[in-house]
């Protein structure tokens, strides 16, 4: 009914991304002058283009500042070049392009869809260009987008499952600088300056530390010189240092805090595996059958379809640059909450105890393989997935070998590989509505 | 700089000359009334399917509120061939994802799938379109599930639980009054009996339109849906009455408690809408009025409130000319932490004044345009999008035609015109106001337990 929510989004969980491709894609890669990587995917029959620029410049390199990659992230268009926040929106509006910015734990990204007509696409591009290259950082605009930020913060205590969210990472990461939400919390936040948004800016939005990806109706001439558009100005400097190792949980521990809700929000996890991780088709075959597909998932099945506990009942791996949560969730009213997570997390360990049945397999590879084609049936799929690929640096040839890599897998290495990565003595366990416990 | 910005805008905005040519979309109707649409896209080997029923929370009397989109849940529980569950597994084994939504006008399922699959969706959807069977166990466990779901999506969400007894004052006797997803009391109450009528009454294909795009043969297409569709036998269906809200002669207000940590603030006009609107023009001007406020960052609502005055953190504002009865032009913002949620919806009047007592710029109008004739084409990326459009003016009685003709109309539309439906309608007498009233959160207490993991002691 509502139009628009706020501006900032404030999702405790990350933003899903699966590392598959379609077999045959042609990714076309080189190196800018300036050390930038590019990738570029032509396609034809719609007169769009979509680039993104990637830095490796996520909230893991916030350091103590939580919310600093965030908010420097969310002053980039409010000013850049000559022009400010009302100039840079009517110059991409009129042309009808849009625009977006957005962190995740590992990057930073600025985007465009346009059309590909010149007189629409080369403002665009300009425009784009100074908002990467040039960026204000106005005292105004930095304090509004501050002021902003914060209002969104206090939002987020309004949801048990952001709540629980965070308390979630918090349990699985400790130290980690994967522990904090992306967003930051209010107390790093109010301290933010604009000169350590300068400053991060000036470490992280360089060419070394930046990958583009160009999708769309141009031809490779055209995506050489939009990504020497876009990056030529951008000073080399380094890539980011490697992150810190994960440490493993060495016991269980369960949380629960009271919020006056109709229900209980139940996160249960452990740090799962890094993108490109050599167990990745194992995890992520046998996970399509834990917890993986919707309601045909054994999770699902068993918490929602047999004895119907909760709307939605699942469990991903979230690949990472370094482990990623392996994560279960579910919400239940109150009085429920012991029984659904009793019930999710007995699935869990009797799917490691017998394994996967052949059958189960069988479905879940039909699943997978079956529907391969929809995973890259539009430029917005396919600029995610090169994304993704690219950032992480899997090999290009990934798409072409998906499908053989899905169906080599067996119920022993789906076995195997859960024993090694999930200990259900281990789980870390976050309960955050109404069945906390209540001020003394 | 000002003066900058105006000859960039001028320099920028760009005549809506280029219209990239609308896919065909081929109509076919079954002897059984079924409508079938087809629209080819050819980028990749897939096909979705929407089957779309004219029948949704719109449709619903007091009492049995939310039994739409309960029996969209037991649409998956089973037919006299396919046991509870086995659909999703179908669909699941031939590598597709499948789901179903309701709305107020609308109930629909989907399935997309490789494109030599589409006889398994098409298979599925004409066995349940008739042959459901409603189990009484499947439908208890159900019946929590959707309670869970509403828990989720409204009871626990401050803005929803606002929006939603926002709608129940701004509408006195429409249909629109109540939610989608059912009153609380209505879904516990909610009974097999109950579900079985509502399925005798609206599924059948006289009431269904199948959707259809991809890479695929709209001719093979038809043929196939009369192998599957085709035996299927209509019905005399309900005659559905009109429900015409009652002419509104004064502002009305509602507070909401709830446990929160922001004021809100949702107000909405009553306008009409291009199904029954006397004067077609009217509705696409209301959607450019939304659009001149909230068109992007540079559209009025941002740059004014947000940015300029800093009274806002965040607002919207929006419009849906493809209901099927009369609705509402929504505003909404969260305001700053040194105002008002009084402050706030004053700013937002002040806004709402100005379209009645001045015309919009023609560099406003052009942003806006601009941005509709690049959505269509960007629109097009997504064969989901596609049919959801196609699906959505046919079920609601406008016909898919009316999709093509969005561009043109809005391309059409005058700053004059614009004024005059603000006059019109953006008054304070159509006018509804909520505010949601945040209410202390008790500070909860974190308490580890380091006992041993859950699992194996627990009572099933």
């Amino acid at each position: 009914m509502y139009a628009k929510r706020l501006s900032i989004v404030l999702c405790a969980i990350l933003a899903v991304w699966a590392m598959c491709a379609q077999a045959g894609l042609k990714i076309q890669t080189w190196t800018s002058a300036n050390g930038a990587r590019v990738y570029f995917v032509p396609t034809e029959g719609l007169p769009l283009v979509d680039i993104r620029v990637v830095f490796d410049a996520g909230s893991a390199r916030d350091g103590t500042q939580f919310g600093l990659a965030t908010l420097t992230s969310g002053l980039l268009d409010t000013g850049a070049g000559q022009w400010d926040a009302d100039a840079i929106a009517q110059r991409l509006e009129g042309v009808g392009a849009r625009l977006g910015t957005g962190v995740s734990r590992d990057t930073a990204w600025v985007s465009l869809r346009s059309l590909t007509t010149p007189k629409l696409l080369e403002p665009a591009l300009e425009t784009m260009r100074e908002i990467i290259q040039h960026p204000g950082f106005n005292v105004t605009d930095f304090e509004r987008e501050k002021k902003n930020l914060l209002v969104g913060l206090k939002q987020r205590e309004e949801s048990p499952a952001d709540l629980a969210g965070i308390a979630f990472f918090q349990a699985l990461y400790g130290e980690h600088p994967y522990a904090h939400p992306k967003e930051g919390i209010i107390a790093t936040v109010e301290k933010l300056t604009r000169e350590d948004l300068q400053k991060f800016y000036q470490r992280h939005y360089v060419a070394k530390n930046a990958l583009i990806v160009i999708v769309g109706e141009v031809d490779k001439a055209k995506a050489e010189s939009i990504a020497d558009g876009l990056l030529s100005g951008l000073p080399a400097g380094e890539a980011a240092p490697a992150l810190p190792a994960v440490a493993q949980p060495s016991a269980s521990k369960t949380e629960r805090k009271f919020f006056p809700s109709a229900q209980t929000h139940v996160f249960s996890g452990v740090p799962g595996m890094k993108a490109g991780d050599p167990d990745y088709f194992p995890l992520y075959v046998g996970n399509h059958i834990l917890g993986g597909s919707g309601l045909v998932s054994k999770i699902s099945a068993e918490v929602r379809e047999k004895r119907g506990l909760s709307y939605s009942a699942y469990s991903y791996f979230y690949p990472f640059r370094v482990e990623g949560p392996f994560m279960m969730g579910l919400q239940t009213k109150k009085g429920q909450s012991d029984e659904a997570l009793s019930v999710m997390q007995d699935t869990l360990r009797d799917f490691i105890n017998a394994g996967p049945s052949a059958k189960e397999l069988e479905a879940s590879k039909k699943n997978i393989t079956g529907g391969f084609a929809m995973r890259l049936d539009s430029n917005q799929k396919l600029i995610d997935q090169v994304a993704s690929l690219a950032f992480y640096g899997l090999p290009l040839d990934y798409m072409d070998t998906f499908i053989g890599k899905v169906d080599a897998v067996t119920p022993q290495q789906i076995q195997k590989a859960f024993k090694a990565r999930i200990d259900p003595d281990k789980l870390q366990t976050v309960l955050v509505g109404a069945d906390g416990p209540r001020e003394k | 700089m000002a003066l900058l910005r105006t000859l960039g805008c001028l320099l920028l905005v760009v005549p809506l000359s280029l219209h990239a040519a609308s896919p065909k979309v081929s109509e076919f109707k079954l002897d059984n009334g079924m409508k079938l649409l087809v629209q080819e896209d050819h980028r990749a080997p897939v096909a979705v399917t929407q089957v779309w029923y004219k029948v949704g929370a719109s449709y619903e009397h007091g009492g049995i509120t939310g039994i739409s989109h309960m029996l969209e849940h037991m649409m998956f529980k089973g037919t006299k061939k396919h046991p509870p569950g086995e659909f999703s597994r179908i669909i699941s084994a031939n590598g597709g994802s499948e789901n179903a939504f309701t709305g107020d006008d609308y109930t629909a399922y989907f399935q997309t799938l490789e494109k030599s699959r589409l006889p398994v969706s098409f298979e599925m959807e004409a066995d349940r379109m008739r042959n459901l069977k409603l189990l009484p166990d499947e439908f208890a466990k159900e019946q929590q599930v959707v309670l869970e779901e509403r828990r989720l999506r409204t009871d626990d969400q401050p803005r929803a639980k606002l929006g939603e007894q926002f709608n129940a004052v701004a509408f006195s006797n429409s249909p629109y009054r109540n939610p989608v997803i059912g009153w609380p009391d209505d879904v516990s109450r909610l009974t097999v009996v109950d579900l079985a009528a509502w399925y005798q009454s609206w599924y059948a294909p006289n009431n269904a339109t199948v959707v259809v795009v991809g890479d695929v043969n709209p001719a093979e297409v038809y043929k196939l849906a009369q192998k599957h569709f085709g035996p299927l036998k209509p019905s005399q269906l309900p005659v559905v009455k009109p429900q015409a809200e009652i002419e509104q002669t004064g502002l009305r207000r509602i507070t909401v408690k709830a446990p929160a940590k922001l004021p809100y603030v949702a107000m909405g006009y009553k306008t009409p809408v291009l199904h029954g609107a006397a004067e077609e023009w009217e509705p696409y001007a209301l959607e450019v009025a939304a659009g001149v406020l909230d068109g992007g960052n540079s559209a009025r609502l941002e740059s004014r409130l947000v940015r300029g005055q800093q009274i806002a953190a965040s607002v919207g504002a929006g419009y849906d000319l493809y209901a099927r009865m009369p609705s509402l032009l929504m505003i909404e913002g969260t305001p700053v932490q040194t105002k008002t949620a009084a402050d706030l919806e004053k700013s937002l009047l002040e806004e709402v004044r100005l379209l009645r007592d001045e015309p919009v710029t023609a560099e406003e109008l052009d942003r806006v345009k601009a941005q509709v004739l690049a959505n269509k084409v960007f629109e097009r990326d997504s064969i989901f999008n596609q049919a959801m459009q196609l699906g959505t003016a046919e079920t609601v009685g406008l016909g898919w035609q009316k999709v093509d003709e969005f561009v043109d109309k809005i391309n059409a539309v005058t700053p004059q015109q614009v004024q005059q439906v603000a006059k019109k309608y953006l008054t304070e007498d159509r006018l509804s106001i909520g505010h949601l009233d945040p209410q202390p959160i008790p500070e909860g207490q974190i308490a580890p337990e380091d006992r041993a993991p859950v699992g194996g002691d627990h009572v099933r």
